[in-house]
């Protein structure tokens, strides 16, 4: 789209005209779209490949205030080995802890290939100095973490300092560097549909490797309709500037059939190419449960319950 | 009510319904632990009624307020749906409300039948207005110059609702059915006489569709409780249908200091033939000014 | 990691007991037709014979007539509104009840995608009895005088593209009134209408109040022409509603309403919103494979955002899921009808000899049934016959222009005028747009959206009177 293929001085006027230049979202043409795409109907093998899927894709997450280097271990075994008594259930992307506890996870799961993703920047409010942010950052990777998963500065971004946003994700990108980098939109706090493409964009030009919905912290998390924006943001920045950026819906995401809605979305809004988990994953944590039970279903014909599978 | 009932030599001993208040969705007792006698017209003891208090009046009308966002944003026609299923199961506890209405009211089968009647097909004479209320008060204005000009009904958002004292089902439903219909939520004060019939039609009003909170119930003394609904500041309209003489003119000076909308007691010959009256009452216009230009 | 391939996904035909004859619905029951002929309907995606149907003859239609008659004369119109309007909302319940059976039929009938018949057909025809029922004791509030009376007798034909929600449009507002019905649905799509007459019967609605004969255009012709009738209602092709205003003239009596075709134009400002705006053109052309009066089948795009709305246009049809009507995840569904497919056929012939550019998304077609690919034609100018006349099928023809102004004069460059669309950010320019707009019914941001409580209707050719809303009472009260 020639819109977006101007590349945008970062000087903070023209980030300004650039962001309010983009195509506007209609709220209710959106929210009908995702809807229409809710009601699809993934039977048998395509719901087995979904759900196998969306299990490959999940960040595995506790971000609690009673974190114990216990739970943490419990949530690493979880994740490398979700369903005990079944060994073809595949192991999910990454565990998503506090980065006191980075290196808790980083022990577990090391030479599994699942990765240790560390939220930091002060999350989740991101309510204090560039410098404390930074330390954050460099903390979480210190201790093993191989992703970040950072939130922006919401304030900011709603005061119309995007300026101070994008500075600041720049900031967090180099001091990241060779580390997978997450931006949280918290979009429950953008609460524009308009919001939501703006500070996809915004990230993306500072050098996200992924957007993010949501802390888990504010109600709405994610939703169907926000995670179809940034879809349609990643799709048009990847055909502007030629580099793919993944989209993470995280908080909210707790039973099979909504985690298979997320990739019908993804499926019919950017194609195949973001039906990966380098490109696409759910942050959650009871969902892997549900996923697990569902499979089951399919594999026995019968309805499984909670009691059969293992908590944490 | 017939309390006992023979069957193989053994009467058997009737179970009788607790008659609470209804809140929010819920059937508490008055929170202050009070009930008072109500008898049937002979003076034959029926039941056991709550006799709410101020705090109770202070409760449902934080209920209807927390209750108007939902209710007011929903569509018309899902409004017209729900209260076309208040109908339904009504007619579904024909009996029940006819034996309800005959022992409050004095009334004989047939009359008491024919009330109830009466009530279901006013349910549905308000479903229908959900979606044409605005078709019939609301208008596109030619105004002098380019600007597209539209004025709406909308709910103006508490009710607070006298009952009328003499009908007791019929009356009840043609005072809450105009209000809720256009999206207001209601707190409504039964009959002080006959108050068990409301209370029964509440777990109607529960099992069917409408939201918790959209018509909140009370039961008790009609000058204990009302001045506290006329004074309440978060109340945006009052119907002093039940009640009368000085005291409705001391609730209208009082619902005065916030300007509350005010229906004054009437005649009682609208409970026969509804009109748009009622609902125009609980009704604000709104005017859109909009620019057409390019 | 593999791709997401949907697995079939169909829904069960087993809700549906198909009889292998249906006779007409006359004065309440079933019965053959006089001189005992009968049609056959099929299924358009299988060419499957689904049922025999019996065909109306002059005859029958003169039982189904003086039956209307007595039913409006010695039960209906003398029923208290408040218990007329009881029936009606019996009958709202009823098709909610059987919704998704009536879904199947609908599409198994029609071709349609199962998701509109049972998202989009079905609760609105639900949703226009409710909402007539309301009506039926409130007419006095309508704008119609203190005590306006029924028309009488209504004579209704319907179209194969909306069976039942057509069949609604049509009998809910007659009925509310205090109107009996003698309704014709076309001759591809008989199937749900059929289902309706027992859906009368099990709400007890009195005897000859619906009266359904089936048979092709000779039977709507008896219909319309019948002396005995007070009212006619059609919605069809222009070519015959242009033959039904005739054939009414000599009989100023009777009341007539028309809503026939379209060719609406889908206008695209550079400030839209784009992905919303591709999902309404989308929505504009291909829902119910484009068998729709009130189709976006002009898009108009403004030329400085031209490449742009294309790119994401063509990229969109290339998730267009083409296929079987009943699976759900069908977008797409099948052609109508062998002569409709040849319509089609003709007419997108034409844009290709004219010079306009044809494309369409890689798309497998089912060997057996009525298919026709989604289409888009690029290069259209005015001139072109496939800007001019309604293609009723997927087919899209894609015009630029400049200027509000030049938007506007483009749009109503046409001889039909039922609906438009206009997409902008700016709300102003809705307005003005709308007010320019010869055109009954204009969406702004959004397509093909409708409601018991919205009128519909045209401008110009594309007939007259209105049906939903306090307007649409009208055409069934003697005012």
């Amino acid at each position: 789209m020639s819109a977006l293929t101007d590349t945008p001085a970062v000087a903070g006027s023209s980030l300004r005209e650039f962001l309010h230049g983009l195509p506007g979202v209609d709220q209710v043409g959106a929210e009908a779209r995702a809807a229409m795409l809710a009601s699809r109907s993934i039977k048998t093998t395509a719901k087995r490949w979904a759900l196998d899927t969306a299990i490959s894709m999940i960040d595995l997450t506790t971000l609690e205030g009673q974190d114990t280097p216990g739970k943490v271990r419990a949530l690493c075994a979880k994740a490398k080995r979700p369903d005990p008594a079944d060994p073809t259930a595949p192991k999910v992307a990454a565990v998503c802890v506090y980065p006191d506890l980075a290196h808790v996870a980083a022990a577990e799961v090391k030479g599994t290939g699942i990765h240790v993703a560390s939220v930091a920047t002060a999350f989740p409010s991101g309510r204090t100095s560039l410098d404390v942010k930074l330390a954050d950052v460099k903390y979480a990777i210190g201790a093993g973490a191989d992703e970040v998963d950072m939130v922006i500065d919401r304030g900011a971004f709603l005061a119309g300092r995007y300026q101070r946003v994008f500075d600041e994700i720049a900031a967090v990108r180099e001091a990241s560097a060779g580390t997978h980098l997450k931006v949280i939109l918290e979009t429950g706090e953008l609460v524009t549909l308009d919001n939501v493409r703006r500070a996809s964009w915004l990230a993306m030009l500072a050098g996200a490797d992924f957007i993010k919905t949501s802390t888990g912290k504010v109600t709405p998390a994610a939703t169907l309709p926000v995670t179809l924006v940034m879809l349609e943001a990643v799709r048009d920045y990847r055909a502007a500037h030629g580099r793919q950026v993944g989209v993470k819906p995280a908080g909210g995401i707790r039973a099979a059939k909504d985690a298979i809605r997320y990739l019908v979305l993804v499926n019919e809004t950017v194609g195949e190419d973001w039906l990966d988990p380098r490109w696409f994953r759910i942050g959650a944590s009871s969902l892997l449960n549900d996923l697990l039970m569902q499979r089951t279903r399919m594999a026995t014909g019968r309805y499984s319950g909670p009691d059969y599978f293992t908590l944490d | 009510m017939s309390d006992t009932a023979t069957a193989g030599g053994a009467a058997r001993l009737a179970v009788r319904k607790t008659y609470k208040l209804y809140i929010g969705g819920a059937f508490p007792r008055s929170e202050s632990g009070r009930s008072y006698a109500v008898t049937d017209h002979n003076g034959g003891f029926l039941a056991n009624a709550a006799l709410a208090s101020r705090k109770d009046a202070r409760d449902a009308v934080a209920a209807a307020r927390k209750a108007f966002a939902g209710w007011s944003a929903a569509t018309a026609y899902n409004r017209g749906q729900v209260l076309y299923r208040v109908a339904e199961l009504l007619e579904g506890r024909r009996a029940q409300f006819a034996a309800e209405v005959r022992s409050a009211e004095g009334l004989g089968a047939r009359p008491a039948e024919a009330v109830v009647d009466a009530a279901i097909d006013r349910w549905v004479w308000y479903a229908g207005w959900a979606d044409k209320i605005a078709q019939v008060r609301g208008a596109a204005n030619p105004v002098a110059g380019p600007y597209f000009n539209f004025s709406l009904p909308e709910p103006t958002g508490v009710v607070a609702v006298i009952a009328p004292g003499s009908s007791s089902l019929l009356g009840f439903v043609s005072v809450i059915a105009p209000a809720i219909v256009t999206g207001n939520t209601v707190v409504v004060l039964a009959s002080e006489r006959s108050p068990l019939p409301a209370v029964t039609l509440s777990e109607v009003l529960a099992t069917s569709d409408v939201p918790p909170g959209v018509v909140n119930v009370l039961t008790g003394r009609t000058a204990e409780i009302a001045p506290w609904l006329a004074s309440h500041m978060d109340v945006n309209a009052i119907d002093l249908c039940g009640a009368s003489g000085a005291l409705a003119d001391d609730l209208a000076a009082a619902a005065a200091d916030n300007l509350k909308r005010v229906v004054r007691p009437e005649d009682e010959a609208w409970v026969l033939t509804p009109g748009l009256d009622r609902m125009l009452a609980y009704l604000e216009t709104k005017t859109v000014w909009h620019p057409a230009g390019t | 990691m593999g791709k997401l391939e949907y697995a079939p996904a169909p829904e069960s035909r087993s809700i549906v007991s198909l009889r292998e004859s249906y006779g007409l619905f006359i004065g309440g029951e079933f019965t053959p037709s006089v001189d005992g002929r009968a049609f056959k309907t099929i299924s358009p995606a299988t060419e499957e014979v689904l049922a025999e149907i019996a065909e109306a003859g002059p005859a029958d239609v003169d039982r189904a007539v003086t039956a209307a008659r007595q039913a409006y004369e010695r039960t209906w119109a003398g029923l208290p509104a408040k218990e007329r309007g009881k029936y009606l909302f019996r009958i709202a319940r009823i098709v909610q009840e059987r919704a998704r059976e009536l879904a199947v039929l609908e599409s198994l009938d029609n071709g349609k995608p199962i998701r509109e018949s049972r998202d989009v057909d079905i609760p609105l025809a639900a949703a226009h009895f409710f909402y007539h029922a309301g009506w039926a004791d409130k007419l006095e509030y309508a704008g119609y005088g203190p005590a306006p009376r029924p028309l009488g007798v209504a004579g209704q034909v319907i179209p194969w593209n909306f069976p039942l929600l057509m069949l609604a449009w049509k009998i809910a507002p007659a009925l509310a009134c205090g109107n009996t019905v003698v309704l014709k649905p076309a001759e591809t799509t008989p199937l749900t209408a059929l289902v309706f007459a027992e859906i009368c019967q099990q709400a007890d609605l009195p005897a000859g109040v619906v009266n359904i004969v089936t048979g092709a255009g000779d039977t709507g012709r008896a219909l319309v022409t019948h002396p005995g009738i007070d009212k006619v209602a059609f919605t069809g092709s222009t070519e015959v509603g242009k033959q039904i205003a005739r054939d009414c003239a000599t009989q100023p009596r009777k009341k007539v309403t028309l809503e026939l075709g379209g060719k609406a134009a889908n206008i695209v400002f550079e400030d839209a919103p784009v992905d919303q705006a591709v999902e309404g053109i989308v929505n504009g052309i291909f829902f119910n494979q484009g068998h729709v009066c009130c189709a976006g089948s002009r898009l108009l795009v403004q030329e400085s955002v031209y490449s742009d709305v294309l790119a994401a246009l063509r990229r969109r049809l290339g998730t267009l899921r083409l296929g079987d009507p009943l699976d759900k995840n069908t977008d797409v569904g099948a052609i109508n009808s062998a002569a409709q497919l040849a319509k089609i056929r003709e007419l997108s012939a034409v844009g290709e000899a004219e010079g306009a550019q044809r494309w369409s998304p890689p798309c497998e077609l089912p060997v057996k049934g009525f298919w026709f690919p989604p289409t888009l034609f690029t290069g259209v100018t005015q001139a072109h016959r496939i800007a001019r006349e309604e293609i009723f099928g997927p087919v899209l023809s894609v015009l630029t222009f400049r200027t509000p102004a030049e938007a506007v004069e483009k749009a109503n460059n046409t001889p039909y005028g039922l609906s438009a669309g206009v997409w902008t950010d700016k709300g102003s320019l809705i307005l003005w747009m709308s007010s320019r707009l010869r055109a009954g019914v204009v969406w702004a941001n959004t397509f093909n959206k409708f409601d018991p409580s919205s009128p519909f209707g045209g401008y110009k050719e594309s007939g007259y009177g209105r049906e939903g809303g306090r307007h649409g009472l009208e055409a069934y009260l003697d005012v």
